[in-house]
């Protein structure tokens, strides 16, 4: 699984991202040919880390990055740069000091986690999808970004992020996802 | 529904299709077995009090008692998707299976080419295009909303798709869901006629011709095509199937379809049809209480 050129380059020798089209994540940070940009270790270890989800959930998927890290999950054939309209689905935010993964993302693969899932009761639940931030002191895990879930139809099923800080979680839901229910 | 009157001739029952054509549409929705099983889906609705019907043919496929499709949970995460009954029609008769590239050549907003990924089981490469820049972001959104992994968007003209981007150079089917004057759409869209004229026939159908061409040429020997249109005129259905007859190597297949319907026309306005073009299907709205749509499935021959 190659990055945006086939042979690697050394360092200070990196190519910067082109913000235009889609290029795959390197496997790892040392095979990294495009200045600044996450690995694919980097990324599976990250929701590993943080959310407890099983690596081996991401074996047939492969991330891309366009834009200035904005990452994209994507399960099917194409070749790397690829200038196209969108690649599966966006994922994660990187490039900045607290990656953030996406609403959309969390809904897709957020069963699969274990930690720093906050599970909300009915009315925080229909707070959290309006867009809504809300005092919640019960949380004793970490701060941060969590995957906000709520009980239906008798599982756990996640509703989308949430910024957890001094007491307070922030619905990460975007503005086109909110909804009154 | 005045231009309507032209199809007297070729619809039975030509009254009850008329009243059918005035009365507006319920809410249907698909199941997006993506995020959801239809069981998980249902029992989602149950819960938030919303009831619904299966449709007889298609288990995925559920009519809504509510006005507010959009506003359950259901919706919210992404189990569900609003699309009218006969649009989930196409892609069931592609029948895409887990793996295969497909090309979906006019996907936006997306309720077909999601649905072409979850009959896939979201595993394979489904080409999403649309030559109207505008609509792309609808489909981004409903692809990410429903978890679709395996599409890919394009932003082109269908007609002379290029596939040098990608790293494979055919499809194993293609969708061409055409762009269409929308006389099947009365019912959800009362204007759907206002602008309706013989010369906008012409128009649509030279480009729906263009597409189908190229859907053949992109798709390699023994693939599958589903032609596709809401629209009752046989210059954009019938007529558009025969002329990708005669000029690409592909033929005319059967299909198993459970809703009623009436087979497709092998003559129209002194024009005739390849009489396999009986193998088609055009459902009316009054057969099965749903808009109005036609499909044709063929194979690519060489």
């Amino acid at each position: 699984m190659g990055d945006d050129t086939a042979d690697g380059a050394s360092e200070g020798d990196l190519e910067q991202n082109d913000g235009q089209r889609f290029g795959r994540l390197p496997t790892t940070a040392a095979e990294r040919t495009v200045e600044g940009r996450a690995s694919r270790e980097e990324v599976v270890d990250y929701f590993a880390d943080r959310f407890a989800i099983p690596p081996e959930t991401f074996d047939d998927y492969t991330f891309w990055e366009k834009g200035a890290g904005k990452i994209w999950i994507y399960g099917g054939d194409a070749p790397s740069p690829i200038t196209i309209e969108a690649i599966g689905m966006t994922c994660l935010r990187t490039r900045q000091e607290h990656w953030k993964p996406t609403t959309d993302f969390v809904q897709r693969f957020g069963r699969e986690a274990g930690e720093c899932v906050i599970e909300l009761e009915a009315e925080e639940a229909r707070a959290f999808a309006a867009g809504e931030d809300q005092d919640l002191e019960r949380w004793d895990g970490d701060w941060g970004y969590l995957i906000a879930a709520h009980r239906i139809a008798g599982a756990l099923e996640p509703i989308g992020v949430g910024l957890y800080v001094h007491g307070e979680l922030r619905s990460m839901v975007p503005k086109g996802r909110q909804r009154e229910l | 529904m005045e231009p309507l009157e032209r199809y007297r001739p070729i619809v039975d029952d030509f009254e009850a299709f008329l009243a059918a054509c005035e009365r507006p549409l319920g809410n249907a929705v698909r199941v997006n077995t993506i995020k959801a099983s239809v069981d998980r889906a249902t029992t989602v609705l149950e819960e938030e009090g919303v009831g619904y019907e299966g449709a007889h043919w298609n288990p995925r496929v559920l009519r809504l008692e509510t006005d507010s499709p959009g506003s359950t949970w259901s919706s919210f995460h992404g189990f569900t998707h609003g699309q009218e009954e006969v649009s989930a029609v196409p892609a069931t008769v592609l029948e895409p299976e887990p793996g295969e590239r497909v090309w979906d050549c006019c996907a936006a907003p997306g309720g077909k080419a999601t649905q072409l990924a979850a009959l896939m089981d979201d595993r394979g490469t489904v080409v999403a295009n649309d030559s109207n820049l505008g609509r792309i972001s609808a489909l981004r959104f409903n692809a990410e909303r429903l978890g679709a992994t395996s599409l890919a968007v394009t932003n082109d003209d269908a007609r002379n798709y290029s596939l040098e981007r990608f790293d494979f150079d055919e499809f194993d089917r293609a969708l061409v869901d055409a762009p269409c004057s929308c006389e099947g759409t009365i019912r959800k869209n009362p204007d759907a006629l206002d602008g309706w004229s013989e010369g906008y026939l012409d128009e649509v159908s030279g480009i729906q011709k263009g597409i189908i061409r190229r859907a053949v040429q992109a798709t390699g020997e023994g693939g599958t095509i589903v032609y596709s249109t809401c629209t009752f005129a046989p210059e954009e259905n019938e007529a558009v199937v025969q002329h990708v007859l005669e000029r690409e190597d592909c033929r005319i297949v059967d299909f198993d379809l459970s809703l009623e319907h009436s087979p497709g026309l092998t003559e129209w306005d002194g024009e005739e049809y390849d009489e396999r073009l009986e193998r088609a299907a055009r459902i009316y709205p009054h057969q099965n209480d749903t808009g109005g749509f036609f499909v044709a499935k063929l194979e690519v021959t060489a």
